[in-house]
């Protein structure tokens, strides 16, 4: 019987099977950013342990850094501690960082695509659940915690139990206004926020192959909001014109690719699980409660916990409706918003930034709503300055700020209030996840930026 | 890691399903370079609540927290392990965890219990009505057991044993460095490096 994708990625990587005990992984490229490695190279002190591979692992700082003032110092002790350890571990372990102010620092799930460090057939591992991101090169990509990096930077190797895989087939054609954030968003809306535990999912279908790179970078990264550690597609000719030129392209570029179009599961290969997806009936996605998985089409209505047949799920919606200070069946389209956030690993890269200047160009915001435009690295900010975008946003009322994850988990100054009520293009609306008491509905950059013009939960097709 | 052989301990009832690592400890608290003091965020925003179970006089002190389904969810932050460990907690029993989440508990030697969810049911019910309510976490027999009730739960024999004898995984690994060195020598050559610097 042939193998999956993941199944022959998986296999190429291990390098040590025994009876009874996890695989031993090798790990092609590790991660590294401030918030989950601090303890993991103190770790290695302790024990008087050298980073294995500092040739496979890359650092920058992005999720407690500011998106204002960047140059200056960072205001915070605390916060300024927190980088300046990773600076110092960086320099002490030999490690390469691209720190504030560089050209490659950025959302860590954005530097490494656009180096062209991720690569099809990799493994690759963060201390950071979005790490599936890089999964749209074909690669097996996934989050870990800070013990496992701290194994990884030893070892260059992790003890992992090989996982069940999931087909999810998404077919047909997008309707315009639909983008891949719409296709991620109905997928866990489907499954559940568990439904993918145990898997690695492969997506397939005409949908996903008729996605840009980045597109498949968005649907990968919300695997784990699935359940899914990891989500990868099979790389094909998109996949190797993305990363011809890019800096850390193969030299041997031929070589490399003939590897790569090996990339696919076998046409006998069998999944634990397939799930098929119509993309042909899709809608703009928005979610109204406090998981990723409690998603409507735009055009609905809050739901009624009543309705739910599911003791659990409908105990879930309560609390959530209570949360988000909705009423069941409020149309969506109703709910009006305080503040739009552009930016993420899920949706910070060029092309959203495009998308929603698109939308918003020549237009005014709406009265008393705030947008942050927050590019996902340097190298994107640099680009979308180029094109004018930075003039666009500012024109149209929006900040214009430097990169990070600033707002898809409010740890730096940029956080909702209480009670404040955000459409955000990131990948997480648990409750006080974007600040403390804050209330998140996850968007595409399209619907974003269609709410920032009319101050309600909107597509472009409503303006 | 210290070694988890049983425990014995009351029990704190959280019935909400999905809790997610940014409720366990939120991303504000993430801050700290070290692996310990994270008690204080642990489920911080529920905690301003008084009626909040953590707050209450009767579950004070409980080692064991008994969660609905999908706990640990969201983000791979291992600060979820050590606000729990930091705030006392030895063991947590669920009917399903988080991958990530769980991976890193077992790696740190916090018991993350698997329990068909009306066996989570009845643990809440033992416990909402008696909370000084003895559990026993019994890694070596693999069973939960409170009152007369025993119940068993699984977990692979290479990670209860992991636990048993307190074994740190980067000490198992690198008994296989030949190994790992015999890896290295066959992979392609076209596999990226992040040195030298290319730009």
């Amino acid at each position: 019987m042939g193998k999956t994708l993941a199944e022959k990625i998986w296999d190429a990587h291990i390098v040590r099977q025994a009876a009874g005990e996890p695989d031993l992984l090798y790990i092609d490229l590790q991660l590294v950013h401030e918030v989950t490695s601090a303890q993991a190279f103190d770790g290695l002190r302790l024990a008087g342990r050298k980073v294995r591979r500092p040739d496979l692992t890359i650092a920058t700082e992005d999720h407690n850094t500011p998106t204002l003032d960047i140059l200056k110092p960072i205001a915070d002790p605390v916060s300024k501690l927190q980088i300046d350890t990773l600076r110092n571990n960086a320099k002490e372990f030999g490690i390469r960082i691209h720190s504030l102010g560089d050209a490659d620092q950025g959302v860590v799930h954005v530097v490494g695509p656009q180096l062209g460090i991720t690569q099809p057939g990799m493994t690759i591992v963060c201390g950071d659940s979005h790490t599936s991101t890089h999964g749209a090169f074909g690669a097996i990509a996934f989050g870990i915690g800070t013990s496992e990096v701290e194994h990884v930077l030893a070892t260059q190797t992790l003890p992992s139990s090989r996982p069940k895989t999931m087909a999810i087939n998404v077919e047909g054609t997008l309707k315009t206004g639909v983008t891949a954030k719409d296709i991620i968003l109905a997928i866990i809306a489907q499954i559940g926020t568990g439904g993918g535990q145990g898997y690695i999912i492969e997506y397939r279908g005409s949908a996903i192959r008729e996605l840009s790179m980045e597109g498949r970078m968005t649907v990968c990264n919300m695997s784990i909001e699935a359940g899914a550690r990891a989500g990868l597609i099979a790389p094909d000719q998109k996949t190797f014109d993305y990363i011809k030129g890019k800096p850390h392209a193969p030299e041997n570029f031929a070589e490399a690719q003939s590897y790569w179009e090996t990339l696919f599961t076998d046409s006998d290969a069998k999944f634990d699980r397939e799930i098929t997806l119509d993309a042909n009936t899709l809608e703009p996605f928005v979610t109204w409660g406090t998981n990723p998985g409690q998603g409507l089409p735009l055009n609905a209505s809050v739901p009624n916990p009543a309705d739910i047949k599911d003791s659990e799920e409908r105990g879930a919606a309560e609390r959530a409706l209570e949360y988000m200070g909705l009423t069941a069946g409020t149309p969506l389209k109703k709910i009006a918003i305080d503040t739009v956030f552009l930016g993420s690993c899920t949706n910070g890269r060029i092309e959203d930034l495009r998308a929603a200047a698109s939308v918003v160009e020549g237009k005014k915001i709406a009265p008393k709503l705030r947008m942050l435009v927050v590019p996902g690295s340097e190298r994107v900010r640099q680009q979308a300055m180029k094109e004018g975008l930075d003039k666009v946003f500012l024109d149209f009322g929006a900040e214009w700020r430097n990169a990070g994850c600033s707002m898809c988990l409010g740890m730096n100054p940029d956080q909702l209030a209480v009670g404040e009520r955000s459409a955000s293009t990131s990948n997480r609306n648990f409750e006080g996840r974007q600040g403390k008491g804050g209330r998140t509905h996850l968007v595409s950059p399209l619907v974003a930026a269609a709410t920032a013009i009319r101050g309600t939960l909107s597509s472009p097709a409503d303006l | 890691m210290e070694k988890f052989i049983k425990h014995t301990g009351t029990g704190v009832p959280l019935r909400r399903s999905n809790v997610d690592t940014d409720q366990i400890i939120p991303a504000v608290y993430l801050k700290r370079v070290t692996r310990s003091g994270f008690e204080d965020g642990l489920f911080s925003a529920w905690r301003s609540d008084p009626e909040f179970v953590l707050n209450k006089e009767e579950f004070k002190g409980g080692t064991v927290l008994v969660a609905g389904p999908e706990f640990g969810t969201g983000s791979s932050r291992e600060h979820a392990v050590w606000a729990l460990q930091n705030y006392g907690f030895k063991a947590v029993i669920s009917s399903r965890f988080a991958d990530i989440f769980r991976g890193n508990s077992l790696k740190g030697g916090l018991l993350t219990v698997i329990l068909p969810q009306v066996a989570v049911e009845a643990i809440w019910q033992a416990i909402e009505s008696v909370p000084s309510t003895s559990i026993t976490v019994d890694l070596d027999t693999r069973t939960v057991s409170y009152n007369e009730v025993t119940v068993a739960f699984e977990l692979d024999d290479y990670t209860r044993w992991r636990l048993m004898e307190g074994l740190d995984d980067i000490g198992l690994t690198l008994k296989h460095t030949d190994s790992i060195d015999a890896f290295e020598v066959k992979r392609p050559s076209y596999k990226p490096t992040t040195l030298p610097i290319r730009i």
